[in-house]
């Protein structure tokens, strides 16, 4: 086993250090060192999406980023998307419109949809559908997440 | 699309799930994120083979190494005879279960587990597996259900022999059991046919690409009793299947269910739970936990069959249907046990037939047990049979729906496989399916056509306990067992709601396991909604009888003098609103109920879809897709469409792109969710849905099942509109570009549809 690194980075506005194996995916490294289990692994080889992360204001698939990345960086995981106490209007919208079923793929799909918002603050049907497909859900058929981004797009 | 004035306050309001922003906010504790103190890790050994027997196992340069705890083999399995166990919507030979668990003595399937092992850290745990050693012999191997009832084709278990409609074989066999449903005078019934269409079809194996991978931990202590987390459709399942699989009794394991995330029948059998149980024992009473890879979801747990179906139907002149017969030929994977029991039901369901005969075959191969897939068997039967229907209407010159309307089954009907229908509500469906304006909106456009299908499903009732307690201030704590895959926390706690006459967010359910509440079946077989919802309405009305005598005994006059209604209690002109009467109670006001109940309604749905064939790469587009269903009384509507919707897109997998690919040596080629393709919010459109609301009398609110019957239709209803947009009847699935591309060029070789 190769030696650890000790990584320093900023998770939804908060230092953290750890030590890390270079061979630990970002992914592992947020759910089993630091306890972030929003993001999800669904596939670890980056077909799913539902280990999505921000990394400086970027969306990756973290089970495709190497935990030593972080070094240095800014990484933004669904535990600091509801600000200040407050959902964020994605959040609100996914639950106004039923948007999740088993949920195991929502937190990939609100940060991927508030990537999207980020930078396209009114998008049409085909482009969040477009954005959105790097992101599988097996359980609603996309009608009511395409719904609830559309409709966020409108209250943010 | 409901029209006339609810007598209900709560039922059928849309309000926010109770889970809802735990699982926005990422909070929410699914199986993989269980986290315990000394908690090891666990990795499965898995079969590089299709057929293979295992000569020997060594572990010990695994056991060497630093960090491993334990290495478990089929020799860590108690032994386990015979023995039939239900599993809801299936079920399975426990020594067949055990021997899928670990393989005993030959590995059966690409990916079958071997051994397995408990280490510091998942990775550890891999480096251990590649140092344990096995020398298998390659055996011959069979992936094909046709192939495998040949009489020269290699068997997979030596002790199989045919069921021969009830009567068992006295030769080795790959096929289990030859099922028949018969009725009439097939020859008779053909004899008055004006036309008659007759196909085979095949349909390959798929799976239910549920997002979140099996996982399980288990605890085993010294004292013999084993805790085990994961994340399952059934809780009390998991706690019998391993109590027979570990031959322990059923008090000493307690299941403690997370959130799940996605089952569709494929977490009812248990994988992982009897080795980490194992793992936990032989590690020194460590806890240990186990997370499957998407490869090995793909490999080793339960896919559904691929199957051979043939179908013939006749019809005469004036639309009747006049004779139908079916063969199915269903792959149960390694061990028996496919669903073409459910498939036979399915297949004619929806049509009135005076001659029918019905013939079902279910054959072991070697590819992953077959485990419950949403309607399990249910797609397959009506991809084969509605496009037989679709193609006796066009031979008649009828509208496909009219057709269907002429020949639909109702109230006293019976299917082919036996019972008479109750209230069921197809005619209204294939109403509302023809009056939508979908049905009758142009569709222009090169390669552009349309199709419909039906579809149909039994729907379950199963057993269900739920037990509430009466806060002091008027709210209600809800106690249930049922696994909550698709919001069905509301759905039950609007029940409750309803039937006590409070808020929606006065009722606060909470999802237990095996130690906190009495028996329940799995989340399956659409039984959730209506089947705890039985449970509760029988908890509310107890709880209302016990406040109603709290109101008299407060007023000091006979319970008859007590008027209860919409959450009041009166008496004389005085009243106590539920609430109120709430903080008065000095003995706390609690109930429970455990139901089991039996009419559960059947639903059909009738779907309608617009595509469009690139010719060119054989790619199809799903254009317009619209789902009417009789779904009984939608108790929170947006969660029935998504049901509808939901199953919609599993069916446009499964219809255009879905299946397993074997290499010659029987290896699994795709198993990733890029080779494996499921779809994505790229190759669907908005998903239209019409709920027909055809009250199920076998429910207090009216309440059918809905979440199989949309998965249903879909295939069949693609492959009629492909059929319109190029002129070729498909009768392969996946109806994927190289098969179109195939079919075209066979259409221009032949000059005729194909
Ligand atoms: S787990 Fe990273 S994309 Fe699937
Ligand atoms: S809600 Fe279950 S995978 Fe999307």
């Amino acid at each position: 086993m190769s030696s650890k690194v000790i990584v320093t980075t900023t998770i939804n506005g908060e230092e953290f250090e750890f030590l890390c194996e270079p061979r630990q995916s970002l992914l592992e490294v947020l759910r089993d060192v630091l306890g972030f289990t929003g993001a999800k692994e669904g596939c670890n080889n980056g077909n799913c999406g539902a280990c999505n992360v921000l990394l400086d204001g970027v969306l990756v698939n973290s089970c495709l980023v190497l935990g030593v990345e972080a070094e240095g960086r800014t990484i933004e995981t669904i535990e600091g998307m509801a600000a200040g106490g407050r959902l964020h209007p994605l959040q609100q919208k996914f639950l106004e419109h039923a948007a999740l079923q088993c949920g195991v793929c929502t937190p990939g799909f609100l940060l991927a949809a508030k990537a999207l918002l980020d930078h396209n603050p009114d998008p049409t049907e085909a482009e969040v559908r477009h954005w959105l497909a790097g992101n599988l859900c097996r359980c609603t058929g996309y009608d009511k997440i395409i719904r609830a981004v559309l409709d966020a797009a409108d209250a943010v | 699309m409901t029209t006339t004035a609810s007598p209900y306050k709560v039922i059928g309001t849309r309000p926010v799930r109770p889970d809802g922003v735990d699982k926005v906010t990422g909070r929410a504790i699914y199986g993989a994120d269980v986290r315990l103190p000394g908690m090891l890790h666990g990795k499965v050994l898995r079969s590089p083979h299709a057929h293979a027997r295992i000569l020997c196992i060594d572990a010990s340069a695994a056991l060497a190494l630093r960090g491993v705890h334990a290495v478990i083999t089929a020799q860590d399995m108690p032994a386990i005879s015979d023995k039939i166990a239900d599993l809801g919507e299936s079920t399975v030979n426990l020594r067949y279960a055990s021997n899928n668990i670990l393989a005993h003595d030959k590995v059966l399937y690409y990916g079958h587990a071997v051994a397995a092992v408990a280490a510091d850290n998942v990775h550890i745990a891999e480096e251990a597996l590649s140092l344990i050693r096995v020398e298998y012999e390659v055996l011959p191997h069979v992936l094909d259900g046709k192939q495998a009832m040949a009489p020269d084709a290699p068997i997979l278990l030596d002790d199989l022999r045919t069921n021969e409609l009830g009567k068992l074989g006295d030769r080795p066999t790959n096929v289990a059991e030859h099922i028949r449903h018969q009725r009439g005078d097939l020859t008779k019934g053909f004899a008055e046919a004006d036309v008659i269409v007759e196909r085979t079809f095949h349909t390959a194996t798929v799976h239910q690409g549920y997002i979140e991978p099996q996982n399980a931990t288990a605890l085993w202590n010294e004292d013999g009793q084993l805790f085990i987390w994961c994340s399952t459709q059934g809780a009390f399942s998991v706690q019998e299947q391993l109590a027979e699989l570990l031959q322990i009794p059923v008090s000493r394991i307690i299941v403690t269910p997370t959130e799940i995330g996605g089952g569709f029948g494929g977490k009812i059998n248990v994988y992982l739970e009897p080795l980490a149980a194992l793992l936990s024992r032989k590690a020194g009473h460590r806890p240990v936990k186990m997370v499957m890879t998407r490869a090995e979801v793909l490999a080793a747990t339960g896919p559904t069959s691929g199957s051979y179906i043939r179908v013939k139907m006749g019809a005469r002149r004036d639309g009747v249907i006049t004779a139908a017969e079916a063969e199915l030929i269903y792959e149960a994977g390694a061990f028996p046990g496919s669903p073409v029991g459910a498939g036979c039901g399915v297949i004619f369901a929806p049509y009135r037939l005076e001659n029918v005969q019905i013939d079902g075959y279910d054959v072991v191969v070697n590819r992953p047990k077959a485990a419950a897939y949403r309607a399990p068997g249910g797609t397959n039967a009506a991809f084969a049979s509605e496009t037989v229907v679709d193609e006796l209407a066009e031979k008649l010159g009828m509208d496909p729906i009219e057709f269907r309307l002429r020949n639909a089954v109702r109230e006293g009907d019976r299917r082919a496989d036996g019972p008479e229908y109750k209230r069921i509500g197809l005619i209204e469906t294939l109403e509302a399916a023809r009056s939508h304006p979908h049905y009758t909106a142009p569709l222009t456009g090169k390669h552009r056509g349309r199709g419909v299908a039906t579809g149909f499903w039994f729907n379950w009732g199963g057993k269900s306990s739920a037990t509430a307690t009466v806060n002091r201030d008027g709210t209600v704590n809800l106690i249930e067992g049922s696994t909550d895959i698709g919001g069905s926390r509301a759905s039950i706690a609007m029940q409750l709601a309803e039937t006590l006459g409070i808020p929606y967010e006065d009722v606060r359910p909470q999802v237990v396991g095996t130690a906190g509440v009495g028996y329940n079946d799995v989340t399956g077989g659409s039984r959730t909604t209506f089947g705890t919802g039985w449970a509760v309405y029988e908890v509310g009305k107890k709880i209302l009888a016990e406040m109603r005598q709290r109101a008299a005994d407060y007023w000091g006059v006979p319970v008859e003098e007590v008027s209860v209604a919409d959450g009041v209690f009166a008496y004389n002109g005085e009243s106590l609103s539920f609430r109120e009467l709430a903080g008065k109670l000095d003995t706390p006001v609690t109930a429970s109920a455990s139901v089991h109940p039996q009419n559960y309604g059947p639903g059909f749905g009738v779907h309608i879809v617009d595509v469009e064939v690139d010719v060119e790469t054989g790619k199809v587009t799903i254009l317009r897709y619209t789902a009417a269903q009789d779904v009984g009384k939608a108790i929170h509507p947006s969660y029935v469409e998504g049901q509808l919707q939901g199953g919609v897109a599993q069916g446009v997998g499964w219809a255009l792109n879905e299946e397993y690919v074997y290499d010659e040596k029987g290896r699994l080629l795709n198993a990733t969710l890029l080779d494996y393709r499921m779809p994505t919010a790229l190759d669907l459109p908005m998903i239209d849905t019409v709920l027909v609301e055809v009250a199920n009398p076998g429910h207090p609110y009216g309440v059918r099942g809905v979440g199989e019957v949309p998965i249903v239709p879909p295939a069949a209803a693609i492959a009629n509109a492909i059929y319109r947009a190029i002129g070729v009847r498909m009768t392969e699935l996946p109806m994927s570009p190289p098969r179109i591309v195939a079919a075209l060029a066979r259409k221009r070789q032949d000059g005729v549809a194909a």
